[in-house]
C-alpha cells in the first residue's frame, strides 16, 4: 500500500504540469495567419515578376504586343529560347548567350578552384595552427570584407594589367578569389575551429605536417562546409555582372555581360520573349545547383551550431 | 626504453603559473601515474612532454635527449587522448596507419605493425570500420592501438578511461598494465582517478596547484603521506584529519577540549613537536579496530555516538560525532546493520596507523 502510495506521489510530481498545460491543438490562430499572409506576400514579390517572365518568354510577338503581360501564351511556343541561345545578337556577333554560357563555365571553375582553395588553407592555418599575430589578421581580414569594390576596382584593374592577367579567364579568377577571400576565409576559420582540440593534437603528434594533416584529416572532415561556400560562390560568380564586365576581354566575357549585351542591342521592335528567354537562361544554372545541392546547404549551415 | 626527466619545469598563461620549477625524473620501464584534482596542472605538465604546448622556462629531456625544442612527433612518443581523438573519416586501419606517418617505413612493415597491434588488442574485426560505427571501448582500443604501432619508448595517456563505463574501465584498466608489462615502455598517465592511480602506478606523482606533493610507490604514499594534502586526497572514504595540541613532553596529543588524548609515544617523528604546537592526526577510517581486540593497547580509544552510517556493498562506513565534527569508521556491512544513531560505539586506533602532521606546513612530522 505505502509502495502505491509513494509512487503515485511521485507520478503526480511528474504528471502536473503536461496536465496543467496540454498540448495546444493545431488549429488556424490569428498569429499563424499573419505569419502566413505575410510569407504570402514575400513569396508573391518573387513569383509574380518570375511568372512574367515565364510567360512572356513563351509567348509569340504578336501576343506580346498585345500588351496583356499576365495572360498565359496562346501556345507553347519555344522559338524565342532557341533564337536567345543560338541566334540573338549581342553587338554586331549573333551567336546567342551559349558564348556567354561556355565563358561562364570557362570562368566559373577556376575561380572556384582559387577562391575556394586559398581561403580553406588560410582557414585551415588560422584555426588550427599557431600564426603569430592571428587574430589581427583575422580583424583586417573582417575589415576587408567591408570594403566595397567599387573602390578598389580601378586599382586592380592596374595591378592585373601588371601581372599581364588582365582579360584573360585567369584575370577574372584571381579577382573572384580576392574579393571573396575575406568572408570565405572567415567561414573556414569558424568551421575549423569547431575540430576537436584532442584530434588536431593527436594528428601532430602522428605527423606534424602542415599539408598531410589538412589533405588526410582536416579536408576530408569538411565536407558540410565545402558544400555550403560552393553554393555561395557558384552563385555568386555566376550571377556576377560588374567583375565580367570590367575584367572580361573580347571572348572571355560571361554569360551576364552577354545577356546585357542582348538586352539593349538590337534594331528595331524589342523582342521580349527572346529578352526574357535569355534571362530565364542565365538563371538556370545556380537554380539547379541549388535544387541539386539545397538538402546539403541546410545541413551545412547547421553543422557547425551542434557538436556531434 | 628511455627515461624522462623534467628540470626546473615552468609553465605561465600571462600572469597565471600552472607550474613552478617543477622537477620529476621518471625511470626507465616505470607506469608513472600524475594525480591530482582538475587544475593541478597534471595535463598542463603530459602536454608539456608530449610537445602540444611549450615551457615558458626548463628542460624536458627523454633519455639522453633535449627534447624541450622538439616538435610533437619528433619526440618519439605516442599519446592516448581523453576523447580517443579518432580521425572520424578514416577507417581504423586508416587510424593505425597514420599514427605512422612521422615514420619512413615501407608498406610491408606499416602492415606488420597494424597486424600486431590489432592481434594484441583483438580489434582485428574491426579494422576497416570507421570510428562512427565502433563503441566506446572500442574506440579506446583503437586509439591504444594507434600509439602502440609507432612502438616508440615512452607512451602518454591523459585519462584514457574516463569516458568508459565502470565495467569496462575496470578491463581496460588490466588491459594497459598487462600492455605495460608486455612492451616494457615508459608510461607516464594523467587521471584523477586513485584507484587508477593505486592499481596501475609503480610510482604516483601526486600533484596541487602546480606542485609535485609527493613522488612514490603507491604504498609510499597511502602508507606515509608526505602532507595534509596527500594525506586527504589518497584514500577513500578519505582519511579523518583531527586537529589536535601536543602536550605531555611531546608524548600525548589533546584533542578538542574534551576529546580526549592521543597517545604519540611509539609514534615514528621525524621532527618532535614541543607541548603546545598544533598539529593534525591522521586516521584512516578503515585502520580503526572496532572489535575490541586492540583494548587499551592503541594509540587513542574513542566511544563515540553514531551520527549514521553509509553502506557501499562490499564496504560500509559509519560516522562518529566527535565535537562538531564527524569521524568515519569502516565497517563490515553486517556491524552496520545493527548499529543505531545516537548510541554510543568504542573504537581504538593502532600506534602503527597514526599519521601526525604539523598543522602550520602541512608537513608529515
Amino acid at each position: 500500500m505505502s509502495t502505491i502510495v509513494e509512487r503515485s506521489l511521485a507520478v503526480a510530481g511528474a504528471a502536473e504540469e503536461p496536465a496543467a498545460f496540454p498540448r495546444r491543438k493545431k488549429g488556424i490562430s490569428a498569429r499563424s495567419v499573419v505569419i502566413l499572409l505575410f510569407l504570402t506576400m514575400c513569396a508573391l514579390f518573387f513569383c509574380v515578376p518570375l511568372y512574367v517572365v515565364v510567360v512572356t518568354s513563351l509567348k509569340s510577338m504578336d501576343q506580346i504586343r498585345q500588351g496583356d503581360i499576365f495572360a498565359l501564351p496562346w501556345s507553347l511556343n519555344f522559338d524565342a529560347w532557341v533564337t536567345a541561345w543560338d541566334k540573338s545578337c549581342a553587338g554586331t556577333l549573333c551567336q546567342g548567350v551559349k558564348v556567354g554560357f561556355l565563358n561562364s563555365i570557362e570562368i566559373l571553375f577556376p575561380s572556384l578552384i582559387l577562391s575556394i582553395g586559398l581561403s580553406c588553407v588560410t582557414g585551415y592555418g588560422l584555426a588550427l595552427w599557431n600564426v603569430k599575430w592571428a587574430n589581427s589578421f583575422l580583424f583586417i581580414l573582417f575589415m576587408c570584407a567591408f570594403v566595397p569594390f567599387q573602390i578598389i576596382m580601378i586599382p586592380l584593374i592596374l595591378i592585373t594589367g601588371f601581372f599581364k592577367i588582365y582579360g584573360s579567364v585567369l584575370g577574372i579568377a584571381v579577382v573572384h578569389a580576392i574579393l571573396s577571400m575575406p568572408i570565405l576565409t572567415l567561414i573556414f576559420r569558424n568551421y575549423y575551429k569547431d575540430v576537436p582540440q584532442e584530434i588536431m593534437s593527436a594528428a601532430m603528434m602522428d605527423s606534424g605536417k602542415f599539408w598531410k594533416i589538412f589533405f588526410e584529416i582536416i579536408l576530408p572532415m569538411s565536407g558540410n562546409i565545402m558544400i555550403v561556400v560552393l553554393i555561395m560562390q557558384i552563385t555568386s560568380i555566376w550571377n556576377d555582372f560588374l567583375i565580367g564586365l570590367t575584367y572580361g576581354g573580347i571572348g572571355t566575357q560571361p554569360m551576364t555581360v552577354i545577356l546585357a549585351n542582348v538586352v539593349i542591342s538590337g534594331m528595331g521592335e524589342v523582342r521580349y520573349n527572346v529578352d526574357m528567354a535569355a534571362a530565364l537562361l542565365t538563371a538556370i544554372p545556380p537554380l539547379v545547383i541549388y535544387f541539386v545541392l539545397g538538402r546539403f546547404f541546410v545541413q551545412g549551415i547547421t553543422a557547425g551550431a551542434i557538436k556531434g | 626504453m628511455p627515461d624522462v626527466r623534467f628540470e626546473q619545469i615552468v609553465k605561465t598563461y600571462g600572469r597565471v603559473t600552472v607550474l613552478k620549477n617543477l622537477d620529476l625524473a621518471i625511470g626507465d620501464g616505470e607506469f608513472v601515474v600524475l594525480l591530482g584534482p582538475s587544475g593541478c596542472g597534471k595535463t598542463t605538465l603530459l602536454n608539456l612532454l608530449a610537445g602540444l604546448i611549450d615551457v615558458s622556462s626548463g628542460r624536458i629531456s627523454i633519455g639522453a635527449r633535449d627534447v624541450t625544442d622538439l616538435d610533437p612527433k619528433d619526440r618519439g612518443l605516442a599519446m592516448v587522448f581523453q576523447s580517443y581523438a579518432l580521425y572520424p573519416t578514416k577507417t581504423v586501419r586508416g587510424n593505425l596507419k597514420f599514427g605512422l606517418s612521422s615514420f619512413k617505413l615501407d608498406r610491408e612493415e606499416q602492415e606488420r605493425r597494424i597486424a600486431w597491434a590489432a592481434k594484441l588488442l583483438q580489434i582485428e574485426p574491426l579494422l576497416d570500420r570507421k570510428p562512427s560505427q565502433l563503441s566506446g571501448g572500442q574506440r579506446q582500443r583503437v586509439a591504444i592501438g594507434r600509439a602502440l604501432v609507432k612502438q616508440v619508448g615512452v607512451f602518454l595517456f591523459d585519462e584514457p578511461l574516463s569516458n568508459l563505463d565502470a565495467k569496462l574501465r575496470t578491463e581496460t584498466r588490466l588491459e594497459i598494465k598487462r600492455l605495460h608489462d608486455e612492451t616494457r615502455s615508459t608510461v607516464v598517465y594523467v587521471t584523477h582517478d586513485q584507484i587508477e592511480a593505486m592499481t596501475m602506478a609503480t610510482r604516483i606523482a601526486v600533484m596541487n596547484a602546480g606542485v609535485i606533493q609527493q613522488f612514490g610507490t603507491p604504498d609510499e604514499v597511502y602508507d606515509r603521506p608526505a602532507n595534509l594534502f596527500v594525506a586527504g586526497f589518497i584514500g577513500a572514504p578519505p582519511m579523518n584529519l583531527i586537529d589536535a595540541t601536543v602536550t605531555g613532553g611531546g608524548m600525548k596529543a589533546k584533542v578538542g577540549a574534551d576529546g580526549g588524548e592521543v597517545d604519540l609515544g611509539r609514534y615514528p617523528f621525524e621532527t618532535r613537536p614541543r607541548d603546545g604546537d598544533a598539529v593534525v592526526l591522521g586516521l584512516r577510517p578503515e585502520h580503526f579496530s572496532t572489535d575490541g581486540t586492540l583494548n587499551g593497547a592503541g594509540a587513542a580509544r574513542f566511544s563515540l555516538p553514531v551520527q549514521y552510517t553509509e553502506k557501499t556493498g562490499a564496504d560500509a562506513t559509519t560516522y562518529l560525532k566527535t565535537g562538531d565534527r564527524l569521524l568515519a569508521v569502516s565497517l563490515s556491512p553486517e556491524r552496520v546493520g545493527r548499529l543505531k544513531a545516537g548510541e554510543a560505539f568504542e573504537v581504538s586506533f593502532p600506534h602503527d596507523k597514526l599519521h601526525v602532521f604539523d598543522a602550520g606546513s602541512g608537513q608529515r612530522l
